[in-house]
């Protein structure tokens, strides 16, 4: 919060010292023109939060799908987690994004599946499929920090597999990866600016638009900054709650 | 079903080259209690571990009250059903309190209601005497009384042999004993018992065959009797000499 104050402080210092390089009434709110353009490029807001809502409940499932052949003692199930993650991690997103939103409704088509892709599904798919690598390494490094003897105690009173991960191993591997996985979602949040290269109606993609208009890109991208960052403060406040949570829960 | 409720035929194993188990064959019969020693690193670990299928043997046979292990699941998880363990490190549940480190097992893996397991889980809390503590979280107790919560949690599955490597190795010596005696009390009832420890005491009282493993074979087994006071082999005999003094 701090540091917000202070860059809003250096930017107002800096608009009064030389007014000819701002031009802030394109978001004066006191203006009738001014508070228009701030609504349309905050209403972005909805967009950028629920496509990363979405996306990172995707990740969240898929992580753990692809972390558990991780955790096998069978060498090739290990070697098909690692393809994976290595593979999807080295893929930048925009490369990825254009896919999956131009490619893969071709690939559909070919299999006689009429499924459009449209701008949003396109970066919940791309972000959940990027986020996934990386969820599922918090999985595997949380899960394997559980010491070995717990899934032994739990074979020998007879527990299955499923049943020791879910009553054994996750209870106890989830205060480890919970924060990450918390703080994961930061990256999507960032991420997902690309969406609007699609034309995801999102926070940067009405920036954009607003830019075109205005001719302000200064002012514009300045308030799109502010609102990724109130964004990732809110939600880096968030992990640190989590995190106070779940070290409390590990000391009783 | 047989009179044989474990039998260890020419078994051997091999972590990656190193040939861990050497021809291990073992007899234990029902309401037999074994008790095996020997240095660390012999294998006596693998050889119990290899019993509940914790470890894989490469060949040679194991039977389980007259099931073989293999690869079968069905065959795994009828024996792993019969055969209790109790680890060096106890191994409970530290995000279960006592109580539901207790009912887990009987009622996931058995079918029982919460009630049944409940009522099974007190009676064997009381069986090893500490039914007060069932509300508490394992790091709340003294390390006698989680060994104590965990072979308790090891009988409500109401096995037909028990395990226990080297079950009070990582306590503090004051309460080496109130583990042992519930062991002998286990011993009495007719528990058949296999029992990996140093503790020469007990074994003496309960024992019915004596085990000494090292480099991976068993070099010398037999009654109590010749074992402590005529053990053939050199290595046997010095062996007990060292942990006879303490
Ligand atoms: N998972 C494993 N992988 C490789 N070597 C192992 C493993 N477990 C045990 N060993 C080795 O096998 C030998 C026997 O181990 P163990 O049965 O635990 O002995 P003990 O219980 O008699 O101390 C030791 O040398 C140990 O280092
Ligand atoms: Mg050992």
């Amino acid at each position: 919060m701090k540091i917000l104050l202070a860059l809003l402080t250096l930017l107002f210092l800096s608009s009064c010292a030389s007014s000819d390089i701002w031009g802030w009434y394109v978001i004066d709110p006191t203006t009738k023109n001014g508070w228009i353009n701030i609504k349309f490029l905050i209403n972005g807001m909805g967009n950028t939060i629920l496509v990363s809502l979405i996306a990172a409940g995707f990740s969240i499932a898929l992580g753990l799908l692809v972390a558990l052949p991780a955790l096998s003692h069978r060498r090739w199930l290990r070697i098909i987690n690692r393809i994976y993650v290595e593979f999807v991690r080295s893929i930048p997103l925009l490369p990825m994004l254009f896919w999956v939103f131009y490619g893969l409704p071709i690939i559909f088509k070919s299999m006689g599946l009429d499924i459009p892709i449209d701008p949003f599904w396109g970066a919940v798919i791309t972000l959940a499929l990027s986020d996934s690598a990386f969820t599922a390494e918090i999985y595997r490094s949380g899960i394997q920090s559980i010491a070995r003897g717990q899934t032994e105690a739990a074979r020998t009173i007879g527990l299955s597999y499923a049943q020791t991960m879910r009553y054994v191993i996750l209870p106890q591997a989830i205060r480890r990866i919970l924060p990450p996985l918390a703080n994961q979602f930061i990256y999507i949040v960032k991420m997902s600016a690309f969406a609007s290269v699609i034309g995801m109606q999102e926070l940067t993609r009405r920036a954009n638009e607003l830019v075109v208009s205005e001719y302000r890109p200064l002012e514009l991208y300045t308030f799109l900054i502010l609102e990724y960052l109130v964004l990732v403060l809110i939600i880096s406040a968030g992990v640190r709650w989590l995190e106070r949570r779940m070290g409390a829960d590990e000391r009783n | 079903m047989t009179d044989k409720k474990i039998e260890m035929i020419d078994v051997n194993k091999w972590f990656d080259d190193f040939h861990v188990l050497k021809n291990i064959n073992l007899t234990v019969k029902a309401g037999e209690r074994v008790v095996i020693c020997g240095p660390s690193g012999s294998g006596k670990s693998t050889v119990v571990r290899c019993i509940n299928r914790l470890e894989e043997h490469q060949s040679g046979v194991i039977r389980v009250d007259g099931v073989e292990l293999t690869n079968d699941k069905a065959a795994i998880a009828t024996i792993r059903s019969e055969v209790g363990m109790v680890f060096q490190q106890f191994n409970l549940f530290p995000h279960l309190s006592v109580l539901d480190n207790l009912i887990l097992g009987p009622m996931k893996a058995r079918g029982l209601s919460r009630a049944d397991a409940t009522d099974r889980a007190m009676h064997y809390l009381e069986r090893v005497r500490i039914p007060e503590q069932a509300g508490k979280r394992p790091a709340q107790l003294s390390g006698g009384q989680q060994q104590r919560v965990a072979i308790a949690r090891s009988l409500t599955m109401e096995p037909k042999v028990m395990l226990f490597d080297e079950p009070t190795s990582a306590l503090d010596p004051e309460m080496i004993s109130e583990v042992l005696d519930v062991m002998v009390s286990l011993a009495r009832d007719g528990m058949t018992m296999i029992v990996v420890t140093h503790e020469m005491g007990f074994a003496r009282k309960v024992a019915d065959q004596m085990i000494f493993m090292d480099g991976g074979e068993i070099v010398e087994s037999g009654p109590p009797e010749p074992f402590f006071t005529a053990a053939k082999s050199a290595r046997c005999q010095k062996f007990l000499s060292q942990i006879l003094q303490h």
